[in-house]
C-alpha cells in the first residue's frame, strides 16, 4: 500500500515535470566547427518572423540552465573536449539536437583533417535536422517534434555511434 | 596599509552568451578596467585549404563556399575569378553583373545582421529584433534568386547559375525600396539615441595612424579614415561598370563603424538599382575546361568585412595544387586585444562585435617555425626560392 502511494506520487511528479519541460524548454547553442550558416538560421528562428519563443523555447547562455543542446557544425578536434564538457555540465534530463548536414555527418567537410565527423560521433543525439543550412521552419519543426515525443512519451533512444560521454540510461528520465 | 592586488583573469568562451561562435578570450582586470587581453582561436579550424587538394575544381567551389555561411558568395566569387583567370576564360557580362548584384544583396544581409547583433550586445534588443525582421526581406530576395537562404551557390565556374527574371527584378526593387526607408531610420537611431550613443561614441577609438599600424581593413578600417576598398581600388567582376563610392569616416570609434556600415547599405542599394536598370543581355555561363592550365594567381575581392584574398595554384590537373585564403577578420582581430585595454569589461562585447568578427572565416592554420635566432632579410624572389626549396 505504502509502495503504491509512493508510485502514484512519483507518477504525478513526473507528469508535472514533463508538462513544465515541454512548455518551456531552455536551449543552449554551441557551434563546434560550423560555417555560421546554421548559426544565423538558429538566430533567425528567435527573431520576429519565426519567433521560437511562442513554443516556450528560450536561448540560454549557461549550459547549467539548459535542457536542450542545439549543436551546429561538424566536430573539430579542438572543439570536441569543449562540446563534451558543455554536455556534461547540463543537468539531466538533457537532449541534443543536431542542426545541419555537417552536424549530421560532417557534411561538406568530410575528410578534412581536423574534422571528427557528425555530432553523434561524440554525443548521443535525440533529433536530427538536415539541410545546408536548414530553413528556420525546419529547425522549429525539429524542436517541436522533440517536444511532442517528450510529451507523449514516445521519445526514441538517442543515437550514439562513438560516444565520448556517458549515455543517459533512459530517455527522458534520469536514472 | 596597501595590499598588492593580484591580477584577476576572466576567461570568456569558447561557449559564452556574448559569443555566437567559439573563441577563447582571457581578460585581466583591475576592478572593472581591462588591463590585459589575449585570445585563443582555432575552435572552428576544419582544414579546408588542405581539403581542397583532395577535391576537383568544381567540388572545391562548394567546399570553399562553406568557409563562411554569412559571406559565402564572396568566397565563391574570389575563387571563381581566380580560376577563370588561370583558365583564361572570359565570363559573359551578364554573369558578372549578377555576381555583383548577389554580392551587394549579401552585403546588405551581412550588415543588417551585424547591426542587429551589435545592438544586442549593447543591450538594445529592440533594434536587434527590428533589424532582423527587416533582414528577412533581403533573405527572401536571395532565396528567390538562388533557391537558398544561406550558402546560395549563385556562382559556378565560368558564370552564374541563376538568372534575374522580370518578376524578380520587380521584387528586388520593392524590397530595396523598403529596406532603404528602414535603413534611413536605423541611421537616425544609431546617431541620435542617447542611451545607445553612450555605448558607442568615444568607445574603442582608433586614430588613423593606429589603425594603419594594426592593419585594420574593411569597414572597420574605413571608419578610421583608411581609404581602402577593393571594389574601388582594383575593380573586379562588374565593379568597373558599376562603380562604388568609397565610404569613410574619421572618428574611428564604434559610432563611426555603425555610420560607415549603414552608409555602405545605401551605396549597395544604389548599385543594386543601377545593375537592374542596365543588366546586359546574354549568356550566363561559358564552358570551363575540366583541367585548369598550370599557373598561379591571386584574387582579391571586398567581403562585407574587408579584403578577402585568395592565392590559387594549379598544376595542370583537375584538382587545385594549393589554395590559400586570407580572410578579413584575422587582421581586425588583433585590434580587439589592443583596444580592449583601458576599457570597462562591459564594453568588451561591443568592441569585439565592432569589428564584425567571423571566427569560421578566421581559423586558418599558420605554422610559425622558430628560426632560432636566424633572422635574415630576404627579397621576395629569394623568399620564393627558399619556399620552393623548402617544400620540394
Amino acid at each position: 500500500m505504502q509502495n503504491n502511494q509512493g508510485n502514484l506520487w512519483q507518477n504525478v511528479m513526473d507528469q508535472v515535470k514533463t508538462w513544465a519541460r515541454v512548455n518551456s524548454p531552455w536551449a543552449i547553442h554551441f557551434n563546434s566547427g560550423s560555417c555560421n550558416g546554421c548559426d544565423i538560421e538558429i538566430l533567425a528562428t528567435l527573431t520576429p518572423r519565426y519567433d521560437m519563443e511562442r513554443f516556450g523555447v528560450k536561448l540560454q547562455g549557461s549550459p547549467r540552465h539548459a535542457d536542450i543542446l542545439i549543436c551546429t557544425g561538424p566536430v573539430t578536434r579542438q572543439a570536441r573536449e569543449r562540446l563534451i564538457r558543455i554536455y556534461e555540465q547540463m543537468p539531466e534530463p538533457k537532449f541534443v539536437v543536431a542542426v545541419g548536414s555537417c552536424a549530421l555527418s560532417g557534411g561538406a567537410f568530410q575528410g578534412c583533417y581536423n574534422v571528427e565527423g557528425g555530432i553523434d560521433q561524440v554525443l548521443p543525439v535525440n533529433a536530427y535536422v538536415p539541410g545546408c543550412p536548414p530553413r528556420p521552419e525546419a529547425i522549429i519543426d525539429g524542436l517541436v517534434k522533440l517536444l511532442q515525443a517528450l510529451d507523449n512519451g514516445t521519445m526514441p533512444e538517442p543515437i550514439t555511434l562513438k560516444p565520448g560521454v556517458a549515455v543517459p540510461s533512459k530517455s527522458g528520465n534520469p536514472a | 596599509m596597501q595590499s598588492k592586488i593580484d591580477k584577476f583573469t576572466i576567461p570568456i568562451g569558447p561557449q559564452h552568451p556574448a559569443l555566437k561562435e567559439p573563441g577563447h578570450f582571457e581578460f585581466s582586470v583591475d576592478g572593472e578596467i581591462v588591463t590585459d587581453a589575449s585570445v585563443r582561436l582555432g575552435y572552428v579550424h576544419r582544414g579546408i585549404e588542405k581539403g581542397t587538394e583532395g577535391r576537383n575544381w568544381v567540388q572545391s567551389l562548394y567546399l570553399l563556399e562553406r568557409i563562411c555561411g554569412i559571406c559565402s558568395h564572396v568566397h565563391a566569387t574570389a575563387y571563381c575569378l581566380g580560376v577563370e583567370k588561370l583558365a583564361g576564360v572570359e565570363v559573359p557580362p551578364r554573369a558578372q553583373a549578377i555576381r555583383v548584384l548577389v554580392a551587394e544583396l549579401e552585403r546588405v544581409h551581412s550588415h543588417m545582421l551585424w547591426l542587429g547583433v551589435a545592438a544586442h550586445e549593447a543591450g538594445f534588443d529592440t533594434l536587434f529584433m527590428y533589424s532582423w525582421r527587416d533582414r528577412e526581406t533581403v533573405m527572401n530576395l536571395l532565396e528567390g534568386i538562388t533557391g537558398n537562404r544561406v550558402n546560395y551557390s549563385a556562382n559556378v565556374l565560368g558564370g552564374v547559375k541563376c538568372d534575374i527574371s522580370a518578376e524578380q527584378d520587380e521584387a528586388i526593387r520593392q524590397g530595396v525600396d523598403f529596406l532603404e526607408e528602414r535603413t534611413r531610420h536605423y541611421l537616425e537611431v544609431v546617431t541620435s539615441d542617447m542611451m545607445f550613443l553612450r555605448r558607442t561614441r568615444g568607445v574603442a577609438t582608433t586614430p588613423k595612424a593606429q589603425a594603419r599600424e594594426l592593419g585594420l581593413i574593411g569597414p572597420t578600417g574605413r571608419a578610421s579614415g583608411i581609404s581602402h576598398d577593393v571594389r574601388v581600388d582594383a575593380p573586379y567582376a562588374a565593379y568597373d561598370i558599376y562603380p562604388v563610392k568609397l565610404i569613410t569616416a574619421t572618428a574611428g570609434d564604434l559610432e563611426a563603424r555603425f555610420i560607415v556600415r549603414i552608409n555602405e547599405l545605401f551605396e549597395s542599394y544604389r548599385v543594386i538599382r543601377q545593375i537592374l536598370d542596365t543588366l546586359p543581355e546574354g549568356e550566363l555561363t561559358v564552358r570551363m575546361p575540366r583541367r585548369i592550365k598550370e599557373g598561379e594567381t591571386v584574387s582579391r575581392v571586398e567581403a562585407p568585412r574587408g579584403e578577402l584574398f585568395y592565392f590559387i595554384k594549379s598544376n595542370g590537373t583537375d584538382t587545385p595544387e594549393r589554395i590559400k585564403v586570407r580572410t578579413p577578420t584575422l587582421p581586425n582581430m588583433a585590434s580587439v586585444l589592443v583596444l580592449a585595454i583601458g576599457h570597462q569589461l562591459a564594453d568588451i562585447p561591443m568592441i569585439l562585435t565592432g569589428i564584425d568578427p567571423c571566427f569560421s572565416c578566421n581559423d586558418r592554420m599558420v605554422v610559425v617555425k622558430d628560426s632560432g635566432g636566424d633572422n635574415r632579410a630576404m627579397t621576395w624572389e629569394a623568399l620564393r626560392q627558399y619556399g620552393i626549396e623548402y617544400y620540394r
